[in-house]
């Protein structure tokens, strides 16, 4: 698992007699842009909150960044890791979620600084300085001062990568950041996301925007059914899928 | 079908109709003015209202400790209520169901008995232990005091207001953490906040909008339930009332006089509570609601003036 920036073997999870992931096997190399594709409840999004220990998996093993998520391996036996442990390596990994989630008491600065001040103990004028940076960065330095309340979707989103980014993530996971937003402001964020891709931030991006996943994307991963039905590059498994289930998918999302 | 004038101006013509007419408005601001004009006439004819003790004795000495008795007891009680109300409520969202299940315990005993009861309990503790100390459960204990040396009558009062307080409180602010959306603590702890941080900065902020509405009611609930301590003997401000007119008979004009000062520090209150609300609400409207002065600002310069955050 040496050099690999998530590996998953054999990850399974269940919500009571619900069985979502059946044996997920992945891996993500540092520096690649991977996007999960595939039909409603695949457990796609499902997988994507197991990294960060949103969900707890109940089988298998998953690693990040060579280290295991929410668990301690001594000898042959698991510990379970302390609230403040899990809380520790969350700080390496952002999350974007469908629904932006930002905190709307706050201003989209207070947003994007709460996390840095609060869990890394940064200095506020240092926070807010590479606040400012990251908003200009997403597009939108002049709404330092808004509420999420006052911003589009899709600015609420581009606040909600600057906040993810402020927190200098070694990898970032979107859960279908794109799916609660309006058609026409789906590109600005599109735009963010691939300037974020390029700048070799380590990416996994559950999406619908197939169009996305094959000009960023390195690996294209297919789920259905809590399995990894086919995975390659975009080039393989959009254009000459060749199960019949990834066919079928992409045949009504094309 | 165009008429000529749409051709002239371009724009159809205002709309000009008579208005509806509302007949049983008129009847009903009628029968209203009647019963206040004979409300105005008693209360300026009726000797019985014995508007001079209320004159002499609004701001009397006594009176005024009094209300000066039921502010502190208001104040103390809610603010040890609110304090014990979010670590019940907090409790019983627990995972841990021991844990919930004393928080459960606790609001049901002191939700399920009459304020009264609790009171006069709490005057009446000393009957059950004699002394209060320090030390080992079911084990050796150092010392030792007389517990009505230290619960006093005010501590007793205190002690029943805002343990009864806190009960009801759990149930506000329970309900309040349970309005704030699921994906707000997810966010929270997907940046490595601890479930401590996330209740502080994250959740409790945003119940507060749903909190502290109840929490004015109850504020101004605990104003007027602090008249229940006279019972047991506080001097607070209906008991000093009491006191009065238990000496000159003047019955009437001292409970005027309690009246007065409760509906002002009701009053106040509302207008605080009217703030609070305005201060919790910024970033959940698009707009906040203009403050008095705003108003009247508006209405002096027209609609030129900037209303909304700031």
């Amino acid at each position: 698992m040496t050099g690999l920036m998530v590996d998953a073997q054999r990850v399974h999870k269940s919500f009571g007699a619900n069985e979502v992931l059946k044996g997920i096997d992945f891996q993500v190399t540092p520096g690649q842009v991977v996007c999960l594709l595939g039909p409603s409840g695949s457990g796609k999004s499902t997988f994507l909150r197991c990294i960060n220990h949103l969900e707890k998996i109940n089988a298998g093993r998953l690693f990040v960044d060579g280290e295991l998520v929410g668990y301690r391996q001594q000898g042959d036996k698991l510990h379970e890791l302390s609230e403040k442990d899990v809380a520790r390596k969350r700080t390496e990994i952002g999350m974007v979620f469908q629904h932006f989630n930002l905190f709307p008491h706050m201003t989209a600065m207070g947003n994007i600084v709460e996390a840095p001040c609060q869990v890394k103990n940064e200095p506020k004028a240092e926070a807010r300085q590479r606040a400012t940076e990251l908003l200009a960065k997403v597009g939108l330095a002049d709404k330092a001062n808004a509420y999420p309340r006052q911003l589009s979707g899709g600015q609420q989103q581009r606040v909600a990568i600057a906040r993810a980014l402020a927190m200098r993530p070694k990898l970032m996971l979107f859960d279908e950041p794109t799916s609660a937003l309006d058609p026409e402001l789906v590109g600005d964020v599109l735009a963010v996301m691939k300037d974020l891709a390029k700048s070799g931030m380590p990416m996994i991006v559950v999406t619908h925007e197939i169009g996305f996943a094959r000009e960023v994307a390195d690996t294209v991963v297919f789920m259905d059914g809590g399995v990894v039905v086919e995975q390659g590059p975009p080039s393989e498994i959009i254009s000459n899928p060749r199960h019949e289930r990834t066919k079928a998918f992409l045949s009504q999302v094309l | 079908m165009t008429s000529p004038d749409n051709v002239v101006t371009g724009r159809p013509e205002n709309i000009r109709a008579v208005p509806v007419r509302h007949p049983g408005r008129w009847v009903a601001i009628a029968v209203i003015a009647v019963l206040a004009a004979m409300l105005v006439h008693m209360l300026f004819t009726n000797p019985n209202l014995e508007w001079h003790s209320v004159r002499k004795y609004l701001f009397s000495h006594i009176i005024l400790r009094g209300v000066w008795m039921t502010i502190k007891l208001t104040v103390l009680s809610m603010a040890i209520g609110i304090v014990l109300g979010v670590v019940a409520a907090v409790m019983r969202l627990s995972e841990n169901p021991v844990v919930r299940s004393a928080a459960w315990l606790y609001v049901w005993f002191f939700r399920g008995t009459p304020l009264l009861v609790q009171i006069i309990g709490w005057f009446s503790i000393s009957l059950l232990f004699k002394t209060l100390a320090f030390g080992v459960p079911f084990g050796p204990h150092f010392g030792g005091e007389n517990t009505n040396k230290l619960i006093s009558l005010f501590v007793s009062a205190l002690l029943a207001l805002s343990l009864n307080e806190g009960a009801y409180m759990s149930e506000i602010v329970r309900a309040g953490i349970l309005a704030v959306d699921e994906g707000q603590s997810e966010a929270a702890q997907a940046l490595g906040m601890t479930k401590l941080q996330t209740m502080r900065r994250v959740v409790l902020p945003q119940a507060m909008r749903v909190i502290v509405p109840p929490t004015g009611n109850e504020t101004n609930g605990m104003l007027k339930n602090t008249s229940l301590a006279s019972t047991v003997g506080i001097f607070e401000l209906l008991r000093s009332s009491e006191a009065i007119y238990n000496a000159n008979y003047q019955t009437i004009g001292l409970l005027i006089v309690a009246v007065i000062w409760y509906l002002a520090m009701t009053s106040i209150l509302q207008v605080g509570q009217f703030y609070i609300e305005r201060y919790y609400g910024r970033g959940s409207t698009r707009t906040v609601a203009l403050t008095p002065i705003q108003r009247a600002r508006l209405a002096v310069m027209g609609n030129h003036g900037r209303g909304g955050y700031g």
